[in-house]
């Protein structure tokens, strides 16, 4: 089954980095990963229906609607089958990690991001949920 | 009848009245007293009886009582009194004897006699008169002197008072100016403090800020190049297995230098993350819960382990330690991981100095040292504090980077070393999360001692 995932992030060269990690597991058919450069985006593209998205990973600070702000309005208006969100925020904020916590994300990844230790994360939800 | 008795009343009264008895060895008034009262026995006499003789008796004591005042020097004030009676006396006299001698003749010229005797008595008279204006005017002249006399004594006190015043004011006022400038001194040093750790804080503030800004760019670079290495690892396993076997040995030589310059940024790349993650620890100091602990075990502690730190790295490195705590040290409350991270930064610096200093040369028989000492202070303004200090023998801090040694990125230790952050976040820690104070004591060659002092 294809694990559509959403990655938010200001930063474009997020995506190629994210493709090229991700690059097996994309040829296999295992993920499909679609981007968004804003939180404006992101709610554009889960209001589309366009796919199920099942994990979101979203960077906190953003211009526009902030990766909390984008968290809030998932949680307010996604009430069956919530996706799995992942907040990812700079190394050692801890008011935003608890921000995060506080407004219902699933998991808090800190940058530089550790694709080993995501990978390990994915696969743990592919097995549980 | 004679007026002569009471020229004597009127003579010893005048003495008992006017002599000053402080200028007497003997007692004036007792003898002007009792000349008083002779003077009025004679008088009576005089008026009971009617003889020459008697008369004349008593005319001798008034001129004997005359002469006394005439020439005894501590009667002189009676002295014009007694002039003026000197004519009357001797026309009576004179009266007297013609009277005795011939009485016709007397009789004959009784009115000149009588008018002599009248002169002589208005003549008492006119200068009793006399004296007593004189006596009165040299009697106000004399107070008014003493009331001058009075009046300048009275302003030499004053004038003395004033001197011994304005000694006392010049002394206070020169004391007052020596606490000013002593005052001027202290604000001084207080405002270069200030401007240094002012200083010191943007700086702070300032590294952090660029610590967050290269953050990203940075995990770009590291993420970039490992995940470039694992696209090589593919592409040696896959398509280059397909090439023809005269071009594999060329292509996987320049796979190998590829994922080797690779490798080589994503090792830089890491070294700059570090920095860069100490850098941000300045940013998070102040995140931790104050406690109160024990600051004298969580000294020995960070001093271990410094000392087994450097041991694993360099085998033949020695150094003796030495603490002296002391044992009812106050119970302050700090940051225990930050005050941690202060005192294993000053020990690693102590015992890299001592290591380096035994390295590069120092005279035989070298002991490299590094002590601990605990002490309770009373700080200026009256608080309780506590102070550690870290002494080293080692290499000491040259004057002239003194005032560098706090400054981000500031680092002697060769490149790759030392990042010149561990003095930068300590007094960052100490400064601005504990309200303390750090202070260094060093001598070229010799030594160097971080003091840190932390209020209760």
């Amino acid at each position: 089954m294809t694990m559509n995932i959403l990655v938010v992030d200001d930063e474009a060269d997020i995506q190629p980095l994210f493709k090229q990690r991700f690059r097996k597991e994309i040829k296999s058919g295992e993920m499909k990963l679609h981007f968004a450069l804003s939180g404006e985006e992101a709610v554009t593209y889960l209001a589309s229906g366009a796919s199920e998205v099942v994990l979101i990973l979203s960077d906190v600070n953003m211009p526009g609607m902030s990766g909390l702000e984008l968290l809030q309005h998932i949680r307010k208006s996604r009430s069956t089958a919530p996706p799995f969100v992942m907040m990812i925020t700079a190394y050692g904020d801890e008011t935003n990690y608890r921000r995060s916590m506080e407004l219902g994300a699933d998991d808090f990844l800190t940058k530089p991001l550790d694709f080993n230790l995501l990978k390990d994360k994915l696969k743990d939800l592919d097995a549980h949920g | 009848m004679l007026i002569e008795p009471l020229f004597a009343l009127l003579l010893a009264d005048y003495l008992r009245r006017k002599v000053d008895p402080r200028q007497v060895d003997y007692d004036i008034r007792q003898y002007a007293i009792r000349g008083r009262y002779i003077a009025i026995g004679l008088l009576i006499l005089d008026v009971v009886t009617n003889s020459l003789a008697i008369d004349m008796a008593i005319r001798l004591y008034v001129v004997a009582l005359m002469w006394l005042v005439y020439s005894r020097k501590e009667l002189h004030v009676g002295r014009s009194l007694m002039f003026s009676m000197i004519p009357y006396l001797v026309a009576s006299f004179v009266g007297d004897v013609v009277e005795a001698i011939d009485a016709n003749f007397y009789d004959t010229y009784e009115y000149v006699f009588e008018s002599a005797n009248l002169f002589g008595v208005l003549w008492f008279g006119a200068m009793w008169f006399v004296n007593r204006s004189q006596r009165k005017a040299l009697e106000r002249e004399r107070i008014r002197r003493e009331a001058e006399e009075t009046r300048v004594r009275v302003m030499a006190e004053m004038k003395v008072n004033l001197e011994a015043e304005v000694a006392q004011r010049t002394a206070e006022l020169q004391q007052q100016k020596e606490e000013l400038e002593e005052a001027l001194e202290e604000l001084k040093h207080t405002q270069a403090q200030l401007i240094h750790s002012e200083k010191m804080a943007s700086l702070g503030e300032l590294t952090a800020g660029i610590a967050h800004e290269i953050q990203n760019p940075l995990n770009f670079v590291n993420n970039f190049s490992e995940v470039s290495v694992e696209l090589l690892d593919e592409l040696k396993a896959g398509p280059l297995a397909q090439l023809p076997e005269t071009a594999t040995e060329e292509a996987e030589e320049l796979i190998g230098d590829l994922t080797q310059n690779l490798e080589k940024i994503s090792l830089h790349g890491k070294r700059a993350d570090g920095i860069v993650k100490s850098m941000l620890q300045h940013s998070r100091s102040s995140a931790g819960e104050k406690s109160e602990i024990d600051i004298n075990a969580l000294a020995d502690e960070y001093m271990r382990l410094s000392y087994h730190g450097l041991r694993a790295k360099d085998k033949s490195f020695n150094a003796t330690m030495e603490t002296d705590f002391a044992g009812d040290l106050h119970r302050i409350a700090v940051v225990p991981q930050d005050l941690g991270r202060v005192l294993l930064n000053l020990f690693n610096n102590a015992f890299y100095s001592v290591s380096e200093k035994k390295k590069s040369g120092a005279p035989d028989g070298y002991e490299p040292q590094v002590s601990v000492t605990t002490r309770n202070i009373r700080l200026t303004d009256g608080r309780d504090a506590v102070q550690i200090a870290i002494r080293d023998n080692g290499t000491g801090i040259p004057k002239a980077i003194l005032d560098k040694v706090y400054q981000p990125f500031f680092t002697t230790k060769p490149t790759g070393q030392g990042t010149g952050l561990g003095l930068s976040m300590s007094y960052d820690i100490i400064h601005k999360v504990h309200g303390g104070e750090m202070k260094i004591d060093t001598e070229e060659g010799k030594y160097a001692a971080f003091i840190i002092t932390i209020p209760a």
